[in-house]
């Protein structure tokens, strides 16, 4: 029952999101913000874990795949295609889940119950629109940069394995990672992190929204926007990715 | 004018607003008054539109706000400005950006304009020039309350409305921030609903005091025929301690 009127809850506020603004000006000026809060602020975490994650897979696949049967790209070709595939993609929305949801509930939830949503209603802003729009547009747009970026790190942490370690040669693994690659998996990869900012940003900004009560019921609501978000963000992985490459 | 008509309203089966009639005047410091949990707050949360009514009229001006869809209900919501308890300033934005808030959302003027409307309206409720770029909560309680009023005229509303206006401010602040809303009821003709449980207020400001009791409209009348009533729930609640005891006894 609590799904279903969840569901019918978010569809309805997506409804009042997803209209023209009152005032362009007003969203140009929020825009650029959340693209900022949103989407710079959040790469700091985004080079760190690519980095690691790149190094520490390429580390994994080189140790768990010395049989002299395989070739020497073995490791470069596992690591480029984990993470072109799933890591830079699913496992990174995930993350950001944690840190964008969070912030997008916990910023919306505040304002729910300072009344400060309420005085735009009685000024007769759709604030919905106001707040939410900005967010969802700013996160949807940095998405795909934030994912090209985490490509990137991760492969890059790869090389680094080969620099500073002798775990693997720089040779093979470059060799690996320019191996029968294949770019539609990039374009996969895109298309899942678009739909993964939209569902992290919006699911946020329904519970923040809804919230209701004191500190800790916006405590509450930032957890559900961050638990809801990341089983979403799981069965959509499964659905894109049987219509994509299924 | 506002003219609220045999207005009902329940929350899961809770009848909170009994056939409740009143009418607040315009350029009058209209105020609802009872005791915590009698209904006043959903009785101003309907009259704004925040709660939906179960069955009545609420007229603005004879515009029946039940009736209205609500792309109608926004454009009324621009002739009203509101001062909430807990002043409701916009974190984000500094108190001279909170002001100019409705004016970059609904008039057509130029940024200076603006500019010049907000100082004008900031000015206009006491504050010093040197607090307008800071952040509210960098600001304290009795100036987020002149900032939020100063946001609440900003537009030159026909309706003013303020919930619980005194809450969180020592005796004197209270005072101003009374007299500043009396002020401006009369200066800019302006319906101002009060809602508030602040005897100094009532006594005060009250031109027109509406009791609720129960959900139900229990008195009506002003702060000089209050000391006459013989209504026994009123007298519980607005004579309470002993001071105003005292304060009703020299006035008789």
């Amino acid at each position: 029952m609590s799904i279903l009127s969840d569901t019918g809850n978010y569809v309805l506020l997506m409804k009042r999101v997803f209209i023209l603004p009152d005032q362009w000006r007003m969203f140009f000026r929020q825009f650029p913000k959340e693209l900022e809060k949103l989407g710079l602020q959040s790469l700091p975490i985004v080079v760190i874990i690519s980095v690691f994650i790149g190094a520490i897979m390429t580390i994994q696949t080189t140790l768990n795949s010395s049989n002299p049967l395989l070739p020497t790209y073995t490791t470069g070709l596992v690591t480029r295609d984990t993470l072109l595939l799933e890591f830079s993609s699913t496992i990174m929305c995930l993350i950001l889940a944690g840190k964008v949801g969070s912030n997008i509930a916990s910023e919306i939830g505040t304002m729910r119950i300072t009344e400060q949503i309420d005085a735009l209603e009685i000024m007769g802003v759709n604030s919905a629109n106001y707040l939410i729009l900005p967010k969802i547009t700013a996160f949807v747009v940095m998405m795909p940069f934030l994912v090209v970026f985490s490509m990137a790190l991760g492969l890059i942490g790869g090389y680094f394995v080969g620099v500073f370690t002798d775990i693997i040669t720089t040779a093979n693994y470059l060799a690996g990672i320019q191996y029968a690659f294949v770019p539609y998996y990039v374009f996969y990869s895109l298309i899942k992190s678009l739909v993964f900012a939209f569902l992290i940003s919006s699911v946020a900004a329904y519970y923040g929204y809804y919230a209701n009560g004191g500190a800790l019921d916006v405590g509450k609501a930032s957890t559900n926007a961050v638990v809801n978000s990341s089983i979403l963000i799981l069965f959509f992985n499964l659905l894109i990715t049987n219509l994509m490459l299924g | 004018m506002i003219e609220v008509k045999n207005v009902n309203k329940s929350f899961e089966g809770n009848h909170v607003l009994k056939n409740v009639s009143a009418v607040f005047e315009t350029g009058k410091t209209n105020m609802i008054i009872g005791q915590s949990g009698s209904g006043k707050t959903v009785l101003m949360k309907s009259i704004i539109g925040l709660h939906r009514i179960d069955s009545g009229r609420i007229e603005y001006d004879g515009r029946n706000l039940p009736d209205m869809k609500m792309k109608e209900i926004r454009v009324l919501r621009r002739e009203v400005g509101m001062l909430f308890q807990g002043s409701a300033l916009f974190d984000s934005l500094s108190v001279l950006e909170n002001v100019m808030y409705p004016l970059e959302m609904f008039s057509s003027h130029s940024r200076e304009e603006m500019i010049e409307r907000a100082y004008f309206c900031l000015k206009h409720v006491n504050l010093e020039e040197k607090a307008f770029a800071l952040a509210p909560s960098e600001i304290s309680g009795g100036m987020q309350k002149r900032v939020a009023i100063a946001r609440a005229i900003a537009l030159q509303p026909k309706y003013l409305f303020c919930d619980e206006p005194n809450s969180g401010l020592d005796p004197k602040t209270s005072l101003i921030i009374d007299q500043l809303i009396h002020e401006i009821t009369h200066e800019f003709d302006i319906t101002t609903v009060i809602n508030s449980h602040d005897m100094n207020s009532v006594m005060e400001i009250g031109e027109n005091i509406i009791f609720i009791e129960k959900g139900e409209k229990a008195w009506q009348g002003n702060n000089k025929d209050i000391f006459h009533v013989h209504n026994e729930a009123l007298n519980d609640f607005v004579f309470a301690s002993e001071l105003f005891k005292q304060v009703k006894t020299a006035n008789q």
